[in-house]
């Protein structure tokens, strides 16, 4: 296994890059990145357009949120793969067509973290504002979000994690990722696949673990600022 | 100042507010009491349009709240409202919990509010905590600041909802200080309040309310030694009670 790690930890890393296509965990580690960034104002967008009052909008993005959230990411990944060409006229990358679906399946659930975000404080806050003559986007401008956007960072971190292992199956469609540098080394070597998808898997393990803990310190932080200790 | 016309509110089959009518003058201190459960929270707040009534009408300086074309945030901000629960916005210095409304809605430069704020913390007593955050204050202090935060808004009416009912004991004595330094100094006050001392020795008159209704609107002295209506006198005697055990 060491062997294996020797000869193929780059490979695993950065898949062909700098010769190549960046590939390998840098790959997965980007693609979920951005995958989130690009989704997160969208999903603030969703997420006060779910606590709206207008009940048309509310419906609609709640249907939204809840079909996203009821698929699995590889229809997704499917139909971007077919349908994204056929609309734009265009071929599009492959890591284009994966960020796309990412981005919408995760505007749904990051959209959920907003909204929890919006609607966790306390009710009086919003009262506090509104009755020092704010309006409701100056209220949510200078007093809700600050406070949300803090509250949501664990959730944020933890939604990077899970990000991150649910990018494995596009190497379904050619995007070149950890998962696929692993499939890559095991086609080269035949024999020793137990020993390639275990340290896949630990690549996975490690950097999800890492980032857990790091959400788990943030969080404490979080707690230990509002109590007024920091 | 104020002026209630049958004002009613219901939650559903709940009649909230039942017919309520009332008026406060300019420079009055009105005492807001009654069991709770009574409609004293609800009625202070539909003067601010926190809650909105179903009947009725409110007017505030002779111009009815519900009218078309009023524009409520500007209306809020001429209202200074302090809560129960303070609701400080803890991500903001003190500083910044006063001086935000007097920036964002009066158009206030930065150095003016600042001003402002020293101003107003010095006359709470609060003013080598400028800097302090919300959660490192004791709830007197936090009280105090949510009161000058009020005053930053310059109004001429404040409304304090219970504003000692969340404090300990031995900190509701500052905060009903610096309230009965402002009712001296001629503010327009609608306390809700379960401090029979301080509305003996401040109010100019006490409204006694039970379900939903003003059952007594009258002087602090006619309503401690003769209270006319048996449910205001029933509450008298419960407060009493309390305070000798």
């Amino acid at each position: 296994m060491i062997e294996l790690i020797q000869k193929y930890g780059v490979m695993l890393l950065v898949g062909s890059w700098p010769h190549g296509q960046i590939g390998g965990l840098a790959a997965t580690l980007i693609l979920a990145f951005l995958g989130l960034a690009l989704a997160f104002p969208i999903a603030i967008l969703l997420g006060f357009a779910r606590i709206s009052h207008f009940k048309v909008l509310r419906g609609v993005v709640a249907g939204w949120v809840v079909i996203l959230r009821g698929i699995p990411l590889i229809m997704l990944i499917f139909w971007a793969y077919f349908v994204v060409p056929l609309i734009t006229g265009m071929s599009v990358s492959v890591f284009v067509t994966c960020l796309v679906a990412i981005i919408l399946y995760e505007s749904a659930f990051l959209a959920e973290i907003v909204r929890a975000g919006l609607q966790g404080l306390p009710r009086g806050q919003m009262e506090a504002a509104r009755a020092s003559g704010l309006s409701y986007w100056q209220s949510m401008r200078y007093v809700i979000l600050p406070q949300a956007l803090v509250n949501m960072i664990p959730s944020l971190v933890n939604q990077f994690v899970s990000t991150i292992k649910a990018t494995s199956i596009v190497y379904i469609i050619g995007m070149e990722e950890l998962t696929f540098a692993a499939q890559q080394i095991n086609s080269i070597e035949l024999t020793n696949a137990l020993q390639t998808y275990l340290i896949l898997a630990g690549i996975y393990f490690i950097v999800c673990l890492a980032l857990s803990y790091a959400a788990r310190l943030l969080e404490a932080r979080i707690q230990k600022r509002r109590a007024g200790l920091a | 100042m104020i002026k209630l016309e049958k004002v009613n509110k219901w939650y559903g089959d709940y009649h909230a507010l039942n017919d309520v009518t009332g008026s406060v003058a300019k420079g009055e201190v009105v005492v807001v009491c009654g069991p709770s459960g009574s409609g004293k929270s609800t009625m202070i707040r539909t003067l601010n349009r926190l809650e909105e009534i179903q009947k009725g009408d409110i007017q505030i300086s002779g111009k009815s709240i519900y009218g078309p074309g009023v524009d409520i945030n500007k209306l809020r901000a001429s209202i200074g409202f302090v809560f129960q629960q303070f609701n400080l916005f803890p991500h903001y210095s003190v500083r910044d919990n006063i001086t935000l409304s007097a920036r964002k809605v009066g158009g206030m430069s930065v150095a003016q509010a600042n001003a402002l704020a020293e101003d107003l913390l010095n006359k709470v007593g609060l003013s080598h905590k400028i800097d302090a955050m919300p959660a490192n204050l004791s709830g007197g202090q936090q009280q105090r600041v949510a009161i000058a935060r009020a005053l930053a808004q310059r109004p001429p009416l404040i409304l304090f909802d219970e504003p000692t009912s969340a404090l300990d004991p031995e900190m509701v004595g500052e905060v009903l200080a610096v309230m009965k330094q402002l009712a001296s100094e001629g503010m327009t006050m609608v306390v809700v309040t379960h401090e029979m001392g301080f509305a003996r020795d401040v109010a100019d008159r006490i409204w006694f309310m039970d379900a939903g209704e003003i059952l007594e609107d009258t002087t602090p002295q006619e309503f401690f030694t003769a209270p006319r209506h048996p449910r205001s006198r029933k509450f008298l005697e419960d407060i009493l009670q309390r305070s000798v055990v």
